[in-house]
Parts: structure tokens; C-alpha cells; sequence
């Protein structure tokens, strides 16, 4: 099955360009959805901010056609993504790697809940401490 | 000669702005009524010249002006006269102008309906708002001069970005700005207050009208882009968390902050100084998504073409606002504070924590829009932060925003009795819960975690936000039924669940595919028969396309009928994809045309999006309610409240 | 009254990047990769034969500018008079690599224009020039004897951009010519 695969990709290979990415999806359907999402996460370089899924020129159907082969020549995401980065560096992944620097992105949703949950916390224990009676109530029943 | 007047209008509205930003701030702070008094009329002098301005623009557009530089760039004798008009605000200069024409227009409105204001209080908020017009129309008049002319004209011109020729994305900028500026307003109200050192409920009482108008023309600017990129760009999508896009989404957070911040301090007299630095920065990051767009400093669809030099002028504008408003705050909100305290349960607790969360929600935001900038001139590095970051951060905090939204309205003020809060909420829980389940399964087959999660935090705010409206209307005769803020509020929130409703059903269930297809050929998605018809050429007014119609079955009966094309503009040459949509209420069937590949097959990308509407229908809900909510009565101030609150003015400056 | 003249400190910082950011010219730039490594490995067939063919072999023992472009691309028509002066210089050899164009229309540009080239690589699919990191032509490599990537340029060449950025990193490299 996969050489056949591989087989139809390399013929395709070397068809005329305007025949570049015939769209024909992966029988199998776990690689068909790796394939749909990868490529709604590599930048198409050429664009103003579009994944190279949504983008109509062609650099971006080259990339999609190589990120096809290498799944059907067996290689795993990291080692895609690696393909990807390795020649356009990692500007080209919406998703940003964990590493160093990133991985304070990944972590910052928390750390910001956190501490706006422990801001919320000082504030409202300091307000309970307090009279609650003020002036009566002006402007509104809300 | 049109042309000519058009400037020299708008460098008369920029002298009548001086005046309006400068005496009535001077005539204030010196109690001078004659300086005060020229606020109004330099409020609507300034805008009438801004106006004529503004329709000397669109009348080079409509007449074919071309030897006006900025019309031959975006306009062209073939091009729909309605599109004429909008191509007025198709780029970096017209929009400008535009910008300039709202601002003006809500500096009118506000010097039309605050007799009920203080005259001090109002001369400083009109003289804030002059300011503001002095910033842009000197950006414009300087770098960005709608009118600089062509020599010699030009025969035809370069035509309008095929992309902007649309109906959506006509009326997308206008409803987005009057959003933008609006939030100069609260911002202007905050400024005066800080300026008389004087801030109370009243001063919350009158800033809140203006915020919820500001607010709900941003909500329909924001979901007319997102629908319009959706049929138009997207393939499918609706919100690329593009730094344009997330630019206009900021200021909508913390508006809606605002807004619930500004309840607390008119009912209570609290967090004066946190409302405060809440207006101040709603406006600053409409100032910052400004100069996002027209720096040339990221990467977007959006972003205008331009220069270093503009942005630089936008951001030294920007500078002088936010670091003004913000030493002002730092030198009176310390002296703002009451004293005054409420219980654990408690509606001042749960409207705290709908901050907390937003606020942390713009601010993961604006890291993920600056971050790759910023890391980019710490180490050199490039990197890209995109959806899959976004969509799992931004999720962190809204997540229980969503599931707590709707337990404030039921929470009374100052403290709330446990047992009988939970027996308003038990009945609205148990639904939301039992529909959470049944609702992905029965109608969609399969569910999870997550589904169960969305459909339950959608149905719980839907099933909490009609309380009170159901009440009001089981009451017997002769009491007060609801009062239209309440019904405003109800209904936003309910137009809140719609939206978490569409956005869970849609990014669970929706189903797309990319194939390629030879006519003659059918394809089978999300239960529906596609059949690729026949593909033949059509003219349109400016362009030339390839239209392919695509019959829909439904078990081989015929349901529909699309006809997506791609289109090549006359004269810019870009080839368009337009979309052939289906739509009813509970789904989508989106049929778009890819490649041509030879052998007369077609790449053909067919979805199924169930219950997307309910996204656009959410935030135009949404809208609604913000709209019912600011036509309440209390809000209409007289002269005669303004002559009672005239002594407790009279020792402010 | 730290939480007062916090919001000042973070927008300080804030304008202080924007700033910056607004110095450092085009966003979409991106530097290359390679830069300072070995350089991809990669044989195509000649435009003119394609019985020959080239490649990284081609590239050893002496300073190489690799020059990708293609008869679509204006910004390689605006290059092609000082990449003709600069071969007639004969102080390096350039090596085309033609991108994503079709043979007949690339080998007519090359008689009509003039060539440049030591040899070009006909591209035709597109995969040589993703193993280089292309995005846009034209753009150009300066390749050293080792086959370390030194320098890349974005956009059509220049006298400046040559004696510029390329000049000083084959001088500096000493004698491998």
C-alpha cells in the first residue's frame, strides 16, 4: 500500500507543473487528518499570514506537496516539522516549538490565570473585611 | 479644484480642533464660561469641515477624478459605483480620513446630548476629544494627504483590491471604526474626571451609555469581518487570529470589561480607579491596533501599505496619549478609592472575576500578536505564533468566564443569601447539563469531554439569560416588569450563548475536504451528494471567471444548487476564489474551487459547517442587547439633573 | 502605589519595542537558515542539457554565487544586467538555478538576455529550491569553498548590495578562489 503510494507520488513528481497537487487525499484517513494538520500549521512563506492549507500560490502547493510525500515515505510529524524548519527556520510553524523561549508562551495562559486569580483573591478578602453600608442607592436597580 | 477644497476643509477643521482641544480645557480649569461655551460650536464647525472634506473625497471617487493620486491608485473607470464610494475608505488615506470623520461625529454627539452633564465636566471631555482630532489630523494633513494630485493624471486608474469589492467588507471598516473611536469617548470622560479630580456613580452613570454604543458597533464590525473573511477568504474559517484581527478583538475585550467594571462603580462607588484605567486603555489599544495596522511593523492580510515615517508619527501620537492619560492616573487614582466593602458571594465578586478573566484573556492577546516582535529584537530569532497557540491559550481564561457567565445576573449586590442563589441556578444548571449531553449525541452522533463542556457552558448562559426576561413577563399586573437595561443585559448574554453554542457545535462537527473533481463526478460529504455539474466562463462587470455549478442531494433528492467561481479581475489580475455557499439556520454547505489540474478536473474543497450562523447571529444578538441596554430611560439626562448636581460640581478644578 | 505606576512602566516598555520594531525594515524578511552551514545538497539537470547534470559537487574548492531565479520573475529581469556585468568580471562563478519555470521560455530569456551562468539547473518542481529555503525570487547564495552558506540575499542584485554584503565575506574568506 504505502509504496504504491509512494509510486503514484513519485510519477506525479515529475508530471508538468500545472498538475502539481492533484488533491488526491490519503486513503487512509489518520494520514489524511496528520496531512490536513500539518498543513494548516506551516506559514506560506510567499503570504501575508496564510497556512499554506488556505493559500493559493505556488509555494504553497509545492509545500503541501512535500509534506505529502514525506508522510507517505513514513516520516513522523517531528521529523516533517523538522524538514520545515531545517530550510525555512521556525517562522514557518504556527505552532511554536517548546523550547527555551517558548515554552513561557505555552505556560503563560496559566501563570496569568494564576495570578489574576490571586490579585482577585487579595482584593475581595480585603473587601470583605470592610463596612458593607454605604449611601443609599442612586441611579438604577442594577 | 473639488480636490483643493477638500484640504484646505480639512485644515480648517484642524484649526477649530485646536480651538476645541485648547480653550474649553483652559476655560475649565479657570472656571471661564465664554472659553467653556466654545466647545460645542467648535465641536460641530470642526465636524461640518471635516464632513466637507470627506465628500470631496467621495465625489473625486464618484467623478473619476484620477488626477487625484489616491483615487487613481484604488479606483478604475470599470469599477461599480458603489464600490467607488467604499473604495474611499479602501486604504491608508481614505480610511484616515474616515477615522478623523467619525471621531468628529462623536464629539458632535456627545456636545448634542450632554446638557445634562456639568458644563465643566462637558468642556473637558469635548477639549479631550479636540486633542485627539489635533493628533489625526495632523498625521493626516501631514503624511497622509487624501488629496495630493497626480501630475499628469492618470488615464485610468489601478483599480480597488478585488478583495474589498464586496459588500461585507464595504460596510466592515465603517461599523469597526465608529467602534475604535468610540471608545475615545469613556476615554475622554475618564481624562475629565481625573483632570477635575472629581469622580463618583454619577460620572459611571453618564461614561456607560457611550461605552455600550462604542462597544456594540465594534461586536458587528468584528463579526461582518469574520463573516466576510468566512465567504470570502477563509476556505472556511472565521477567525485567523491574524494581528489585525486580534487588534480590533483587544479593545473589545476590555470594553466589554468596562462595561461590567463601570456597573460596579455607578451601583456601588467601587474599583473608581480600576474603571478608570480600563477606559484608559480600551482606547489605547484602538490606538495601538491603529498603528499596528499602518506601521508596516507586522505581517497581515490587513496591514495597509505604508511607511516607517507614518508609523512613527502614530506611534509618538500613540505615546503622548496613553504615558498622558496614564501619569494622570498614576498622580489622582491613589485618592479615588471608597472605602466600601461586600460579601465573598456577592455580585461585586463574580463582576471582579469576569475582569480578572478578560483581562488576562487580552493580555495572552497582545503577547501572542507581539511576542514574535519582541523575541525577534532580543535574540534575532523568528518565529510564529499562530492558531494553535492562540486557540489552546486564549481558551485558559474563557473557559470558566464562559461557565460562570451566567451567575452574576442572579447574584445580588453587597452579599447574596447561598441557599436561595443556588435555588435560582439549580433548575437553569440541570438543564444546561442534560442538554450538554444530549445535544452532540443526537444530533451529531458522537461526543466528548470538551462538546459536553461548550453545549453545557452555551446552554447554561442561554437557560440563565432568559430568567429574568420570563419573570418580568409572568408577573402579575401592576408591577414594574424589567427595566430595559436588564432586558439589554439578558439579551447580550444570551446572544453570548448563541455565539459559545455555534463556535463548540461548528469546531467539533465540521467537515471538509479537499478532492479533486472532473465534472460529471459526485462526492459525498457530511451525509450530502456534490455533484460537479458542468464548468463554463462568465463576465462580470470588471472581471472574467470560471463558474462551476455543483448540485446538492440529500438521499438523491435535490436540495440546492451552488455556483462557486474563480474569477480573474480586469485589471490588478489577481485570481479570486468566491465561494458557493448554502446557508440555513442549522448549517452551511461551502463549495470553493481550487486549482485547475489539467485533464478538465478541478481541486474542489467541499464543507459541512453545522451551526456556524449562530456565530454571527450570537454577536448581532449581542449588539442588540447593548442597543436595548443604552436606550433606557435613566440614561436620558435633563438640564434640570444637571442644575441639582451643579454645587457638588462647583468645587471640581 | 506600585499598581499605579505599573500600567506607565509596562507601556514604556512596550513604546520602547514598537520603537525598535518600527527600525528594523521588512517583517517578512526572513534570514536564512543555512547561514554559516553546510550548504543543501542538491543535483539537477542542466537548463540547456539535460543529459548533464549539476550540483553540489560543481560548488567545491572555490567561492560560488548561487542565483535562483526564473523568466516570471520581474525582480530577476531587473538583476540580469549585473549579473551579466559580474560574470564578465570572471571573479566567480555564478550558478543559476531556474525555479519553477518551463524550459522552452527559460532557455529563450538566456539567448535573448545574455547568460550569465557557469551552468543553470532547470528546477522544474520546485524541490530543489525548498531544499534552499526559497520563498520569492530571485535570490542569491554566496556559497564558499567548503560549501558553507556565507550570505544570502532576498531581491535583485546590485553593484552596492554586491560590494556590500558579498564583497567583504569573500575577501574575508582569504585565498580559497
Amino acid at each position: 500500500m504505502k509504496r504504491w503510494l509512494i509510486i503514484l507520488v513519485a510519477a506525479l513528481s515529475v508530471a508538468p507543473a500545472a498538475a502539481i497537487d492533484t488533491g488526491k487525499a490519503f486513503d487512509d484517513p489518520e494520514l489524511q487528518a496528520r496531512y490536513e494538520k500539518l498543513i494548516s500549521e506551516v506559514r506560506c512563506l510567499k503570504c501575508q499570514n496564510q497556512s499554506i492549507k488556505d493559500s493559493n500560490v505556488f509555494l504553497a502547493a509545492d509545500l503541501r506537496r512535500e509534506i505529502r510525500r514525506l508522510i507517505a515515505e513514513g516520516k513522523t510529524d517531528p521529523e516533517i516539522v523538522d524538514f520545515l524548519v531545517t530550510r525555512y527556520g521556525e517562522f514557518a510553524l504556527y505552532r511554536p516549538r517548546t523550547s527555551g523561549k517558548t515554552l513561557i508562551l505555552w505556560i503563560a495562559p496559566f501563570l496569568l490565570v494564576l495570578f489574576g486569580g490571586f490579585a482577585l483573591y487579595r482584593v475581595v478578602r480585603h473587601r470583605m473585611s470592610l463596612p458593607i453600608d454605604d449611601a443609599g442607592s442612586e441611579g438604577g436597580t442594577e | 479644484m473639488i480636490p483643493e477644497i477638500g484640504q484646505f476643509a480639512m485644515i480648517l477643521a484642524l484649526s477649530l480642533a485646536i480651538c476645541q482641544g485648547v480653550l474649553p480645557l483652559l476655560g475649565a480649569h479657570r472656571n471661564d464660561a465664554a472659553m467653556m461655551g466654545i466647545a460645542r460650536t467648535a465641536a460641530t464647525g470642526q465636524f461640518l469641515f471635516v464632513a466637507v472634506a470627506f465628500g470631496c473625497l467621495t465625489y473625486a471617487f464618484v467623478t473619476d477624478d484620477f488626477s487625484v493620486l489616491y483615487v487613481a491608485n484604488h479606483s478604475q473607470l470599470s469599477l461599480p459605483t458603489v464600490y467607488k464610494v467604499s473604495a474611499v475608505w479602501g486604504a491608508h488615506e481614505g480610511s484616515l480620513l474616515m477615522w478623523i470623520l467619525i471621531l468628529a461625529a462623536w464629539t458632535l454627539a456627545v456636545a448634542r446630548f450632554s446638557s445634562g452633564l456639568p458644563e465643566a465636566f462637558a468642556a473637558r471631555v469635548i477639549g479631550v476629544l479636540g486633542l485627539l482630532s489635533i493628533g489625526f489630523l495632523l498625521f493626516a494633513i501631514l503624511t497622509s494627504n487624501p488629496f495630493d494630485r497626480l501630475v499628469p493624471a492618470a488615464a485610468d486608474g489601478a483599480d480597488l483590491n478585488p478583495l474589498l469589492q464586496d459588500p461585507g467588507l464595504a460596510i466592515h471598516p465603517p461599523l469597526l471604526y465608529i467602534g475604535y473611536v468610540g471608545f475615545s469617548v469613556a476615554f475622554a470622560f475618564a481624562i475629565a474626571a481625573m483632570l477635575s479630580g472629581d469622580l463618583d456613580r454619577r460620572w459611571a452613570k453618564w461614561t456607560r451609555p457611550w461605552t455600550t454604543l462604542a462597544w456594540l458597533f465594534l461586536t458587528l464590525g468584528i463579526a461582518l469581518g469574520s463573516w466576510w473573511a468566512y465567504y470570502e477568504l477563509g476556505w472556511g474559517g472565521w477567525w485567523f487570529w491574524d494581528p489585525v484581527e486580534n487588534a480590533s478583538f483587544m479593545p473589545w475585550l476590555i470594553g466589554t470589561a468596562l462595561i461590567h467594571s463601570l456597573a460596579v462603580t455607578e451601583r456601588r462607588g467601587l474599583f473608581k480607579s480600576w474603571t478608570l484605567l480600563l477606559a484608559i486603555t480600551a482606547f489605547s489599544l484602538s490606538l495601538l491596533g491603529t498603528f499596528l495596522v499602518r506601521s508596516g511593523i507586522i505581517v497581515s492580510v490587513h496591514a495597509f501599505a505604508t511607511d516607517p515615517t507614518r508609523g512613527f508619527f502614530i506611534l509618538g501620537f500613540l505615546a503622548v496619549v496613553v504615558l498622558g492619560a496614564l501619569i494622570l492616573y498614576a498622580w489622582r487614582a491613589p485618592s479615588m478609592d471608597s472605602e466600601v466593602g461586600f460579601g465573598l458571594l456577592s455580585r461585586e465578586t463574580f463582576l471582579l472575576l469576569n475582569n480578572v478573566l478578560l483581562v488576562v484573556a487580552t493580555a495572552l492577546v497582545l503577547i501572542g500578536t507581539l511576542a514574535p516582535l519582541v523575541i525577534e529584537l532580543l535574540d534575532g530569532s523568528k518565529i510564529s505564533i499562530g492558531p494553535p497557540w492562540f486557540e489552546v491559550a486564549f481558551l485558559v481564561p474563557t473557559l470558566p468566564l464562559v461557565l460562570l457567565l451566567g451567575v452574576g445576573m442572579h447574584t445580588a449586590w453587597r452579599t447574596q443569601n447561598a441557599k436561595s442563589w443556588l435555588g435560582v441556578l439549580r433548575i437553569p444548571a440541570i438543564i444546561a447539563l442534560v442538554i450538554g449531553f444530549v445535544v452532540p449525541l443526537l444530533f451529531y452522533g458522537r461526543s466528548s469531554l470538551l462538546l459536553v463542556v461548550g453545549c453545557g457552558a452555551a446552554f447554561w448562559i442561554i437557560a440563565t439569560s432568559v430568567i429574568l426576561p420570563l419573570r418580568s413577563i409572568r408577573r402579575e399586573k401592576g408591577s414594574t416588569g424589567i427595566t430595559r437595561s436588564h432586558l439589554g443585559m439578558s439579551i447580550a448574554h444570551l446572544g453570548m450563548g448563541l455565539f459559545v453554542l455555534g463556535v463548540t457545535v461548528v469546531s467539533a462537527f465540521s467537515i471538509e475536504t479537499d478532492r479533486a473533481m472532473q465534472p460529471g463526478q459526485t462526492l459525498e460529504v457530511g451525509g450530502y451528494e456534490f455533484e460537479l455539474r458542468e464548468l463554463r466562463d462568465v463576465q462580470g462587470a470588471n472581471y472574467s471567471a470560471i463558474e462551476a455549478v455543483v448540485e446538492i442531494r440529500d438521499d438523491g433528492e435535490v436540495v440546492g444548487e451552488l455556483r462557486p467561481q474563480k474569477r480573474q479581475y480586469l485589471v490588478q489580475k489577481n485570481w479570486m476564489t468566491e465561494a458557493g455557499i448554502d446557508a440555513s439556520w442549522n448549517k452551511d454547505l461551502f463549495v470553493a474551487l481550487g486549482d485547475q489540474l489539467g485533464n478538465g478536473a478541478w481541486s474542489v474543497r467541499i464543507q459541512y459547517k453545522p451551526l456556524i450562523r449562530f456565530i454571527w447571529l450570537g454577536a448581532l444578538v449581542m449588539a442588540l442587547g447593548g442597543l436595548i441596554s443604552v436606550s433606557d430611560r435613566r440614561y436620558r439626562l435633563r438640564a434640570s439633573k444637571a442644575a441639582e448636581a451643579a454645587p457638588a460640581v462647583a468645587e471640581s478644578a | 502605589m506600585v499598581r499605579y505606576i505599573a500600567p506607565l512602566v509596562v507601556v514604556i516598555l512596550l513604546i520602547g519595542f514598537l520603537v525598535i520594531g518600527l527600525t528594523r525594515g521588512d517583517p517578512r524578511a526572513l534570514p536564512s537558515p543555512f547561514i554559516g552551514k553546510p550548504a543543501p545538497q542538491f543535483e539537477l539537470p542542466t537548463l540547456k542539457d539535460p543529459e548533464v547534470r549539476i550540483g553540489s559537487t560543481n560548488l567545491e574548492g572555490k567561492f560560488s554565487l548561487i542565483n535562483v531565479w526564473a523568466t516570471w520573475c520581474a525582480g530577476c529581469r531587473q538583476e540580469h544586467g549585473f549579473l551579466l556585468d559580474l560574470a564578465a568580471e570572471n571573479n566567480i562563478p555564478i550558478y543559476g538555478i531556474n525555479w519553477r519555470d518551463t524550459r522552452p521560455k527559460a532557455l529563450q530569456w538566456i539567448a535573448q538576455l545574455g547568460d550569465p551562468y557557469v551552468a543553470s539547473g532547470y528546477d522544474e518542481t520546485g524541490r530543489v529550491g525548498i531544499d534552499w529555503g526559497v520563498y520569492g525570487a530571485p535570490e542569491s547564495f554566496l556559497v564558499s569553498g567548503d560549501g558553507i552558506v556565507l550570505h544570502k540575499h532576498l531581491g535583485p542584485l546590485s553593484r552596492e548590495t554586491w560590494e556590500q554584503d558579498f564583497l567583504p565575506l569573500i575577501e574575508g574568506g582569504g585565498a580559497s578562489r
